[in-house]
């Protein structure tokens, strides 16, 4: 029974709570993603990058802040600082649909021609991120550093492992449910929201409606601007910022939104966390859980550990590669690719 | 004569540089009439509606709202004037619910849309109980009826339906024209292109048969429907 419990405490450690706040992070991602394709027909691959922009405002806010002396206590300044990452990326997204995506939108032009003025949008991006705040990692965390730590569970439980719980991971999954719930509670129940599905469901009906595609895109930046700025922040605050880290996340997040079906909100979560799971549950050695859950004698000689984490972005590729063969509208029903 | 409400008055043009579709084409409507557009496939009956609702360039004749001159006006700003249309595909959002799909609808309204919804769904038992299903899942016909009232929705002066009943089986067809009569009653004009002609020339006041972008025959419903070189030529005798 100890055995079991220390299984799953090991397993909850290691396994599902990373998991749980990394997969907060690529559904906020996931879902910028999604209702961009879903409503301006084409894959961003800026969204990495806007994360990333998003982030770094939220840290040179910090910064000011923490200067200041301002903080919240146990939680971590950023959290104050995050509206304005928020507004200082709705700026730059609303900048750049005027300089640039407007113009391919007026000659009508094909996504594929999008997607690749979007690589150009999103080399110029990190070029702005690397020439503000510089290449290196920056760590902007302050506050409790654990909701509980290894140390306090071992003496509660009286286990002989412990489980931590750091407050980044809880402020991720806790920020990241009140988004979500707000998104969805303004795509079903308010005009907007409702003109906006709309749009992305038939964008020829949806003007016959008399539905203002320029307030449509406007309203998508925007939510667009706080998902990423939200993301980028949360996941600089749990691991560390390091702008190129957030081009490479692009292959998770797009995976996410591919597995969960394009242009559908639920999907982007639920591919999201079946991301998440999978990356950290596959690159994560299971010796010391099945030590606990086997019988003597039967514990594994090695690690169990099915990938080396160096190679965890080949997790995301290949569920990618076998949800586009198999199912290319995603688990849920999006738009095929 | 007196100049009929709605006008498309002599429509020569085509799609965008193409070449012209319409030629010298009439088509008109009066309030609480029923006027269908018959003809053979590729006779451009659906063409000689979106030129009415503003989808082609028209380079000659013009098109008339109520007398006031609309040629230049984009289809959203004809939604705007009172007309609606229901395409033959793709017109209901089949992601939304049907009560989202009736609120779009009234999208450009700002007063309260409840009393049209009410009729909408006393002309359409049967999307009062489907309201919170998603549009999509619809069968054919009640996809059509969606489609319809997300049009109605906006309380138009004209309704415009191209080949309402395409794809709908016979019974689900008469019920939809029972439907369209009850709307004309109520005083909206309707204009539709139809592919069964002798069902649709029925409940025509006005029918027109349309060969090759041009009129051919303009009459009242039973006319045509009596007229026995219509019947030889497009009716099957």
């Amino acid at each position: 029974m100890i055995d079991l419990l220390n299984a799953l405490v090991v397993l909850s450690n290691y396994v599902l709570i990373p998991a749980l706040a990394y997969g907060s992070q690529l559904a906020l991602g996931a879902l910028g993603v999604t209702l961009i394709y879903g409503i301006l027909r084409f894959s961003n691959f800026a969204h990495g990058d806007t994360m990333a922009f998003g982030a770094m405002v939220t840290i040179l806010v910090t910064w000011l802040f923490q200067g200041w002396g301002i903080s919240l206590g146990p939680l971590p300044t950023a959290l104050l600082a995050i509206p304005f990452g928020i507004a200082a990326t709705a700026v730059l997204l609303l900048t750049t649909d005027r300089l640039v995506y407007r113009f391919y939108r007026q000659q009508k032009a094909a996504p594929v021609i999008l997607v690749i003025v979007s690589m150009g949008v999103m080399f110029v991006m990190n070029g702005l991120v690397r020439f503000i705040i510089g290449p290196n990692d920056q760590r902007f965390s302050d506050g409790e550093r654990f909701i509980i730590s290894a140390r306090e569970f071992k003496k509660l439980t009286g286990l002989s492992e412990g489980l931590a719980f750091k407050t980044t991971q809880g402020i991720t999954i806790v920020t990241a449910v009140i988004v979500v719930a707000i998104l969805f509670w303004f795509l079903n129940r308010t005009r907007t929201g409702k003109s906006m599905r709309a749009f992305s469901d038939n964008e020829d009906l949806a003007l016959l409606s008399g539905i203002n595609p320029d307030r449509v895109v406007m309203v998508t930046w925007l939510i667009v601007a706080g998902l990423a700025a939200t993301a980028g922040a949360l996941y600089g605050l749990d691991k560390s910022f390091k702008p190129f880290i957030y081009l490479q996340l692009l292959l998770p997040i797009f995976a996410a939104a591919v597995v969960g079906g394009l242009g559908n909100p639920l999907g982007a979560i639920a591919g999201g966390f079946v991301i998440a799971f999978s990356e950290v549950l596959i690159t994560y050695p299971l010796k010391k859980v099945l030590g606990y859950l086997l019988p003597d004698g039967f514990e594994p000689d090695t690690l169990v550990q099915l990938l080396s984490t160096d190679y965890k972005f080949a997790v995301s590729f290949t569920i990618l590669i076998i949800v586009l063969l198999f199912r290319p509208t995603g688990l849920f029903k999006g738009k095929s690719v | 004569m007196t100049e009929p409400f709605l006008i498309g008055d002599a429509m020569t043009g085509g799609y965008g540089r193409g070449a012209d579709i319409l030629h010298d084409c009439t088509i008109a409507v009066n309030p609480g009439e029923i006027a269908v557009i018959v003809g053979p496939n590729g006779a451009g009956k659906s063409t000689a509606m979106k030129a009415v609702f503003g989808m082609l360039n028209i380079h000659k004749g013009s098109v008339r709202l109520d007398g006031e001159e609309i040629t230049h006006l984009s289809p959203q700003d004809r939604v705007a004037k009172g007309m609606a249309f229901v395409p033959q595909t793709s017109n209901i959002f089949t992601s939304l619910t049907v009560e989202e799909n009736l609120e779009m609808g009234a999208f450009l309204r700002r007063d309260d849309i409840r009393v049209t919804m009410e009729q909408i769904y006393d002309l359409f038992p049967i999307l009062r109980d489907k309201r919170k299903q998603a549009a999509g899942e619809l069968s054919g016909g009640q996809r059509q009826q969606v489609a319809v009232g997300r049009a109605l929705m906006t309380q138009p002066k004209v309704l415009m339906l191209d080949e309402p009943t395409a794809g709908v089986s016979p019974i689900v067809m008469d019920e939809l024209f029972d439907r369209i009569i009850e709307v004309a009653r109520k005083g909206i004009s309707i204009l539709m292109v139809e592919q069964n002609a002798r069902q649709a020339l029925q409940i025509a006041d006005r029918g027109y048969v349309l060969v090759q972008g041009a009129n051919r025959f303009t009459d009242t419903g039973a006319a045509l429907l009596a007229d026995p070189d219509v019947r030889k030529s497009f009716l099957g005798g």
